[in-house]
C-alpha cells in the first residue's frame, strides 16, 4: 500500500552491466590517409628538424683542447660532466640543467594557452615516430585503401613479403633511434666501433634494446593507444586549454546540416550546410577520430583534418576553413550567430549574405588574441628563467674554492705557544686547461702563515697550488697563528686563490679557533 | 555464511558479507593484475630453488645455483686486498721516509694509517688524536722520543716502558719527594713553569734555577730543552703532557707519573706500523 507513494524513476547508471565500458579499448585498426596541403608541410618540416637533431647531434665535433672530448653534445656519466657546445656543466652546477628543464614546461605552458596541444599534433615523439613509421608503411603497402585492401586479404607469398619487410623497416629505425640514444653518452665514433665489434658495455646494449623495443612497440604496434591510454600528458595539456586558446574546430555553424546531396537538398529548398559528409577529415586522422563530434581527448590537434578538408572545399569551389583552428571563443559566437544564440537550429543562411561570402558579423582569429595577460606571464617567466640562467652562465666561475675546518681537533697548541688549526682546502679547477694558481691567506689575518701538508713549503703567507685540468685537487693546509693576534676564542678570514694568468679569483671565509685562556 | 547475493543496480554479485548495511562488489581482478600476482609466485618457486631460502635448524637450503652473500663479500674483500697489493708490497719495501715522499703511496698509507689508528689508538690517544693529560696530542710538534718518521715507527713499534720488548723506550723519572724538600720543589717548579710561561712569585724562580742545575739538568739538559734520547721532555715548550701550572709541575717532581704504551709489531705487523707512523707523521707535526 505504500508502493503508491513512490514515483519510479527512469533511471539507469551509467556503469550498468547492461552498457558498461571497459577502461580500455581494444585497438581498432586504423589505415590513415595521406593529407597534403599546408599543416602537413609544417608537419614534415618539423618531422625532418627533430628527427634530424636527435640522429645526427652526437656526431656533431667541438673541439675543447686535448684534456677534454672533442663532442659537441655528451652527457659524460662516468666523469660526471655534461658537455654542451661551449658549455660545461659540473654536477653541482646541476640547476641550469633544472633551469632548463623548467624553462620546458613553461614554454610548454605558453605553446598550449596559445595555439593549444601544437606539442602533442607537431613535436612530441611519439607523434613523430608513429609518423615515420607511417611514411613507411605507406611505402610498402601504398594508400589507406591499398593498406586496407592487403589488410583485408588472405596471407599469401606477396602478402608476408610485404608485411615482413615493413616490420624489419620498422625494426631498423627502431634500432637505429635506440642506438641514437646512447651516442649522448659515450664518444659517438668510439662506441659505434665498439658497438658493432661487440666491445661496448652491456648498457648500451641493453639500452638500445630497450629502446628498439619500445620504439618498435609504441611507434609500430600501439600508435594512438600510447596517447589515449598511456599518455597522462593529453589530460593536463587538454586541462590548460582556455577559450582563447587555438584548437581545432569543426565550424558546424557553416558545415550543418550536413549533407551528400548538396545539391538536391538545395533544389528542393532545404537548408544545406557547406559540409559534404565526405569523410576526408576522418580518414586522414591518425588517431581515427571524426573531429566533427566536436573536441576529444584523443585529439592531438595535428590539423591533418583542416588540411584534407580546405582541399576538398577548394575542390567544390567552397571558402576553406570549414574545419579551422579556432579559439573557442570565436566559436561561439559565430555559433550563436548561426542559431540566433540557440533558439533555432544552426541555419548556415544566418551566416552568409545573400551573395554567398560569409558575413561580417563572423568573429575571426587575429594575431592580437595571442597578446593577453596569461600568455605575456607565460612569456615573462619564461624569458626571465631564460635571461637568468644566460646571465649565470656567462659570469659564473671556473675556479672554485671549498674550505672544511678540522673539527677534531679544533685547534693544537704548538710548542712555541702558537695556534694551529687544519683545513682542507678544495680547489676546484674547471676549465680543461691545466693551470697554477696562488692560495694565500687574507692580508687582515695578522701573523698568520700556512704550512701545506706533503709539501716543503712551511709557515709561509702564499703557495702555489698546480691544478690538472678540469678537476678538483684536495690539499690539506694547517694555519697557524700567535696567541696575542687572536682577541677571542674564535676569528674568522679568508682563504683566496688567485690565477695569475687570468687574474680569476675565489675566496672562502673559514673560522680559526683557539682555546679559552687565550681571551 | 549468506547466500550469493546480487547487486541491484550494477547487477554484480557481492562478497556476500554485510557491514551495517554497506555490501561489497565482488568485481574480478583487473587481469594485468591476476598474471603479475602469479608471475610473482612462479618467480618466488624460481627463486626459492636458485637461491638459498628455506631455513632448516642450523643453517638453510643452499640453493642450486650456490650463491652466498658471505662468498660474495670475501670476493670483494680479496679483490680489494688485490688491488691493493702492489701499493702494499711497496708500503712493506720502503722506509716511512720514503713512503711519506711518494704522493700515490703517501695517501695510501696515511689512509691505511687513519683506519687503523681509530681500531688500535683512539682509546688512549683520543679519536682525534689530540690526546689528553698523560696520553700525548699527536696533532702538535712536541715529541719526547722524537717526531721523525723512523722515530715514529720505532715508538709504535716497541712501545714506551713496555717491559715485554726488548728494543722498548725505557727511562725512568725519579720521585723527588725524597730528595727535595717541599720548598725547593715549589721553587723548582716556579723556575720550569716561568720558562713558557709567567709565574706569580717571581721570587722563587733564581733559587728555583739553582736546585734545577743539580738536581734536573741531568736528563732535561742545562737549557732544560729536555732529551729524546732518554724521553726527557722539553720543559721550556708551551706544552706539557701532565698539565704545565705550577701546581702540576711540583706534583710531577714529586712523584712522576710516567705512561706506558704497548708495543704494536706482534699484533699489527711491520706494514700497519709503516701506515701508522705515516699517518701519525702527517697529523701536521712531524719532524723532517
Amino acid at each position: 500500500m505504500q508502493d503508491q507513494d513512490i514515483t519510479r524513476l527512469d533511471a539507469v547508471a551509467t556503469n550498468s552491466a547492461a552498457n558498461r565500458q571497459p577502461l580500455y579499448a581494444r585497438r581498432k585498426k586504423i589505415f590513415p590517409k595521406r593529407a597534403s596541403g599546408s599543416f602537413r608541410r609544417f608537419k614534415w618540416i618539423v618531422m625532418a628538424i627533430t628527427l634530424g637533431i636527435y640522429y645526427l647531434v652526437p656526431w656533431i665535433r667541438w673541439d675543447r683542447g686535448p684534456f677534454a672530448p672533442d663532442q659537441a653534445v655528451l652527457i659524460d656519466m662516468a666523469n660526471r660532466r655534461f658537455y654542451f657546445f661551449f658549455i660545461e656543466i659540473w654536477p653541482q652546477e646541476f640547476i641550469y640543467v633544472a633551469g632548463l628543464l623548467v624553462m620546458a614546461g613553461i614554454g610548454l605552458f605558453l605553446v598550449t594557452s596559445t595555439v593549444g596541444r601544437a606539442w602533442c599534433g607537431y613535436t612530441c615523439p611519439q607523434t613523430v615516430w608513429v609518423d615515420l613509421f607511417l611514411v613507411i608503411e605507406r611505402f610498402f603497402e601504398g594508400d589507406r585503401n591499398a593498406r586496407m585492401k592487403l589488410d583485408a586479404a588472405p596471407w599469401s607469398f606477396t602478402k608476408l613479403r610485404i608485411r615482413v619487410i615493413k616490420h624489419l623497416s620498422w625494426l631498423v629505425v627502431a634500432v637505429l633511434t635506440g642506438g641514437a640514444w646512447i651516442f649522448y653518452f659515450a664518444d659517438a665514433p668510439t662506441l659505434a666501433v665498439d658497438f658493432v665489434t661487440g666491445n661496448a658495455a652491456f648498457i648500451a646494449y641493453a639500452t638500445v634494446a630497450v629502446l628498439t623495443a619500445t620504439t618498435y612497440t609504441f611507434g609500430g604496434l600501439m600508435r594512438e593507444q600510447v596517447c589515449t591510454y598511456m599518455c597522462p600528458w593529453p589530460r593536463i595539456q587538454a586541462a590548460m586549454l582556455d577559450e582563447t586558446s587555438l584548437t581545432v574546430t569543426y565550424n558546424d555553424w557553416r558545415g550543418e546540416p550536413r549533407s551528400r546531396h548538396t545539391k538536391k537538398a538545395a533544389a528542393a529548398g532545404a537548408s544545406v550546410g557547406d559540409c559534404v559528409d565526405c569523410n576526408a577529415c576522418v580518414a586522414v586522422c591518425p588517431m581515427g577520430i571524426d573531429i566533427r563530434d566536436g573536441q576529444q581527448l584523443e585529439c592531438i590537434t595535428c590539423a591533418l583534418c583542416i588540411d584534407a578538408c580546405d582541399d576538398v572545399m577548394g575542390r567544390l569551389g567552397k571558402e576553406r576553413g570549414l574545419i579551422s583552428y579556432s579559439t573557442l571563443n570565436d566559436y561561439d559566437a559565430n555559433m550563436a550567430i548561426a542559431t540566433r544564440s540557440g533558439s533555432c537550429s544552426i541555419t548556415p543562411e544566418r551566416v552568409r549574405k545573400p551573395d554567398g561570402t560569409f558575413s561580417d558579423k563572423l568573429a575571426h582569429f587575429h594575431i592580437r588574441k595571442l597578446l593577453r595577460p596569461r600568455t605575456f606571464i607565460y612569456f615573462g617567466a619564461w624569458s626571465a628563467i631564460g635571461v637568468s640562467i644566460a646571465f649565470a652562465l656567462a659570469t659564473r666561475d671556473r675556479l672554485e674554492l671549498n674550505v672544511l675546518h678540522d673539527r677534531n681537533p679544533q685547534f693544537v697548541l704548538l710548542s712555541d705557544g702558537a695556534i694551529r688549526n687544519g683545513y682542507t682546502v678544495k680547489l676546484l679547477n674547471m676549465v680543461p686547461q691545466p693551470r697554477t694558481v696562488v692560495l694565500k691567506l687574507d692580508e687582515s689575518f695578522e701573523g698568520a702563515s700556512m704550512t701545506v701538508a706533503g709539501d716543503d713549503t712551511a709557515n709561509v703567507l702564499e703557495t702555489e697550488v698546480v691544478l690538472e685540468p678540469d678537476r678538483l685537487k684536495t690539499i690539506k693546509v694547517f694555519v697557524r697563528a700567535d696567541p696575542e693576534v687572536l682577541s677571542g676564542t674564535s676569528r674568522s678570514f679568508s682563504f683566496v686563490a688567485t690565477d695569475p694568468a687570468t687574474g680569476e679569483r675565489a675566496d672562502y671565509t673559514a673560522t680559526f679557533n683557539a682555546p679559552e685562556k687565550l681571551k | 555464511m549468506s547466500e550469493k547475493h546480487i547487486d541491484e543496480i550494477s547487477g554484480v554479485s557481492t562478497t556476500g558479507h554485510e557491514w551495517d548495511g554497506i555490501r561489497e562488489l565482488d568485481n574480478p581482478m583487473p587481469r594485468w593484475w591476476v598474471w603479475t600476482f602469479y608471475a610473482t609466485i612462479v618467480w618466488a618457486l624460481g627463486y626459492a630453488i636458485a637461491y638459498p631460502a628455506w631455513p632448516l635448524l642450523t643453517s638453510a637450503t643452499q640453493g642450486v645455483l650456490g650463491y652466498s652473500s658471505r662468498e660474495e663479500v670475501r670476493k670483494e674483500l680479496s679483490a680489494a686486498d688485490d688491488a691493493l697489493g702492489t701499493y702494499r708490497a711497496a708500503i712493506r719495501d720502503k722506509s716511512v721516509e720514503a713512503i711519506l715522499a711518494d704522493d700515490q703511496l703517501r695517501s695510501i698509507a696515511v689512509a691505511a694509517g687513519g683506519a687503523s689508528f681509530k681500531v688500535n689508538c683512539v682509546q688512549c690517544h683520543g679519536s682525534g688524536a689530540a690526546g689528553s693529560p698523560g696520553f700525548p696530542n699527536l696533532n702538535d710538534d712536541d715529541w719526547l722520543w722524537g717526531g721523525k718518521p723512523d722515530q715514529i715507527q720505532q715508538t709504535i713499534a716497541h712501545g714506551i716502558r713496555f717491559a715485554k720488548d726488548d728494543q722498548t723506550h725505557d727511562s725512568l723519572m725519579p720521585a723527588f719527594a725524597e730528595v727535595l724538600d717541599s720548598a725547593q720543589i715549589a721553587q723548582v717548579s716556579a723556575f720550569v713553569v716561568s720558562l713558557s710561561q709567567p709565574v706569580k712569585n717571581g721570587s722563587l724562580i733564581e733559587p728555583g734555577k739553582t736546585v734545577f742545575a743539580e738536581n734536573c739538568a741531568a736528563c732535561h739538559g742545562d737549557n732544560a730543552k729536555g732529551n729524546k734520547e732518554l724521553g726527557a721532555p722539553n720543559l721550556t715548550d708551551a706544552i706539557a703532557l701532565y698539565g704545565a701550572d705550577e701546581a702540576a709541575i711540583a706534583a710531577q717532581v714529586r712523584a712522576p707519573r710516567m705512561g706506558a704504551m704497548p708495543a704494536w709489531n706482534a699484533r699489527l705487523g711491520d706494514t700497519a706500523i709503516k701506515e701508522l707512523a705515516a699517518f701519525v707523521h702527517a697529523l701536521g707535526g712531524g719532524e723532517k
